[in-house]
């Protein structure tokens, strides 16, 4: 696998088991991105998305195949491995946010950073540098419970990129999201990737989102359907 | 840990509804402990005050027939070996005692017998002015007619034996039994009072007299049947116990001599070496049972915590926070919960005992006409050891403890990916 993907998949497949047999969620899946993608993972529910998109995030692993992830082969890695690759190299975005009720904007950022061991003065300085990115730096001292979802959203696209990582996982982040607040975290996220560089792989079936997709991967039952990239 | 802090003050379901279970639970197991401890020391206490002291001397050959009260086998000289002993144990009280069996027949006008029955009798050191044996029986609360012997020839009876008699205070009798040398002891005494103890052996047929008229009635100059000794401390100690019983077989011992003085602990007296270690036993058996019983609690509310955190505890795997490093912040919270539980639950349990302590509660009016062979105090009072000032840290901490570590076995258990899931759910 001597190319310059970042993320690259060979005969992927996963299995689940499912009573007394098995359900195939990928069947032999060949992907490859490079740095600085904005791409998608498109198809209906059950075509395989998510368990790609955990299986690339280090969240599950392959029962065949190989996955390389920033030269790290998923399938062998330890779970503290798998932890440390997710903590150093990957942000996650989450269709329902998933922010820590009871701490703050700036906590819910500061806590990747937390866990890096970046000193006070350093992770102030990211904190709010990321904050500045998604337009919420008069919001740091509220609470989840105390925003809109539109926002909600943009403390979890923070959240994800304040470490500066090289891949940001994203299932369905506009779910439950309308189309303003929908196309305001896109424009977001389509900036931070054309100014940091960092790789966004998409889970979705959202028109806005695909909309904004620079390459779109369509699953069907666990296989690519098509490979489509978009020229400017 | 501040970001740990900070959450655990913020999310009062984490913080303020474990630290009240904990402390309730706390408060629970250090009032019981003290309350059961003042109990069952209450029960030895007064055992001690009326028959076996803390410990008791009497003569090798008394001892063996102790349950007969052969006093022609009392201890002679009885004011210098008090003395002896007071010298060689300074901090241990000793008190002489004579407990005698005989008949009290209460004659009527013409002298003639009225009425008869068979009575177990103390005599006991109530007119020097130091004796505290009044108050150490409490025979001025278990007064009920009349007043307390206040010359010599006075004595009184239990209430019960006096209307048994129909016998009244003021009135005379006459104890008939036999002198330690054997030969028929006749006294008379007027009844100065009748008392009642609430329990059936010292009520059905007790006589309490001076032990000086004790002394002249059975022909027992300066005899005594036993001395007793209690503890400046005022309660059973086996640790202060075992000491005098060596010291005083050093200097007092003579296996050779029947009527050599021996000295007993309380423990191998009357059975009660049960009671004594029950009752030490007592704070072991109330914490294992609150431990068990709190880890369940909190473990369940654990796994509820759990189950309603598996969205945190996902976003925490999923942004590359480690297993272990979740499962050991689990449990330093619950370190945190359970000593803030405890500290406050102690203090509570703490007050709850000092007010029982100080206080008291009087269940003398339930036990005047209860008939137990128990001898319960008047007042039931709590007993604040040193112990209960740390004891509640054991279950309080570690069942805290111990319930977050089962609860939080879900996290290994649980696949990442399954609690990403639950976590999208």
């Amino acid at each position: 696998m001597e190319n310059n993907f970042i993320i690259q998949t060979e005969k992927l497949t996963k299995r689940f088991p499912m009573g007394k047999g098995e359900f195939t969620a990928l069947k032999g899946i060949d992907l490859g991105l490079g740095t600085g993608e904005f791409t998608g993972l498109v198809g209906p529910s059950g075509s395989g998305k998510t368990t790609l998109l955990n299986i690339i995030g280090s969240l599950d692993t392959p029962s065949e195949g190989k996955v390389i992830v920033l030269d790290h082969s998923i399938g062998s890695l330890t779970a503290k491995e798998a932890a440390r690759l997710r903590k150093e190299q990957l942000g996650f975005i989450f269709q329902s946010y998933n922010l820590l009720a009871v701490h703050t904007v700036y906590e819910n950022v500061e806590f990747p950073l937390l866990l890096l061991g970046f000193p006070a003065g350093e992770r102030r300085k990211m904190v709010m540098d990321a904050l500045e990115w998604v337009g919420l730096t008069d919001k740091v001292k509220q609470k989840p419970p105390q925003l809109s979802g539109g926002e909600c959203q943009r403390v979890a696209i923070a959240r994800a990129m304040v470490k500066k990582p090289s891949i940001v996982i994203a299932d369905e982040p506009t779910a439950n999201l309308d189309a303003a607040n929908s196309h305001n975290i896109l424009q977001t996220m389509v900036r931070l990737n054309s100014e940091l560089k960092t790789t966004f792989l998409f889970a979705t079936h959202d028109e806005k989102v695909i909309s904004y997709l620079k390459r779109k991967i369509y699953l069907l039952d666990g296989k690519v359907d098509k490979d489509e990239i978009v020229s400017n | 840990m501040r970001f740990l802090l900070k959450g655990l003050l913020r999310d009062r379901s984490r913080s303020l509804l474990p630290v009240i279970v904990v402390a309730i639970g706390v408060m629970l197991a250090v009032f019981a402990r003290g309350y059961i401890n003042g109990i069952m020391v209450d029960m030895i206490e007064q055992t001690a005050r009326f028959s076996t002291g803390h410990v008791k001397v009497m003569t090798a050959a008394y001892a063996e027939n102790m349950d007969q009260v052969p006093n022609d086998l009392a201890l002679l000289e009885a004011s210098q070996l008090k003395a002896d002993l007071l010298k060689t144990f300074p901090d241990v009280e000793w008190v002489s005692r004579i407990k005698f069996g005989g008949l009290i027949d209460v004659p009527d006008e013409n002298g003639e017998t009225r009425s008869q029955g068979p009575a177990m009798g103390i005599g006991l050191d109530l007119f020097s002015g130091d004796s505290r044996e009044a108050a150490r029986l409490n025979l001025d609360k278990s007064l009920v007619r009349g007043a307390l012997p206040g010359t010599s020839g006075e004595v009184l009876l239990s209430e019960d034996f006096s209307r048994k008699l129909g016998v009244n205070p003021g009135e005379d009798v006459t104890l008939i039994g036999s002198t330690m040398f054997g030969s028929m002891a006749i006294h008379n005494f007027t009844v100065s009072g009748t008392v009642r103890f609430g329990n059936t052996g010292m009520d059905r047929g007790t006589v309490i007299a001076d032990l000086f008229d004790v002394q002249q009635a059975l022909d027992m100059d300066d005899a005594a049947g036993e001395i007793f000794g209690f503890f400046k401390s005022g309660y059973y100690d086996d640790e202060i116990a075992g000491p005098v019983v060596s010291a005083f077989e050093d200097k007092f011992g003579n296996e050779e001599d029947e009527y050599a003085p021996v000295l007993v602990r309380l423990r191998d007296q009357e059975g009660l070496s049960l009671y004594v270690d029950l009752t030490s036993l007592m704070g072991a058996i109330i914490i294992i049972v609150f431990m068990v019983a709190m880890s369940l609690v909190l473990w369940n509310a654990g796994l509820l915590g759990g189950l309603r955190r598996y969205g945190e505890i996902g976003i925490r795997l999923a942004i590359g926070e480690d297993k272990g490093h979740v499962y050991r912040s689990m449990i330093s919270e619950s370190v945190m919960v359970g000593l803030a539980g405890t500290i406050i639950g102690t203090a509570c349990g703490l007050g709850l005992s000092w007010l029982m302590q100080t206080y008291g509660l009087d269940i003398s009016e339930f036990t005047k006409n209860a008939t137990t062979s128990i001898m319960m105090p008047n007042v039931v009072r709590s007993r604040i050891t040193p112990p209960d000032f740390f004891i509640g840290f054991i279950p309080g901490v570690l069942s805290t403890v111990a319930g977050t570590m089962l609860a939080g076995i879900g996290v290994y258990k649980r696949k990442t990916a399954q609690l990403f899931k639950e976590l999208e759910a």
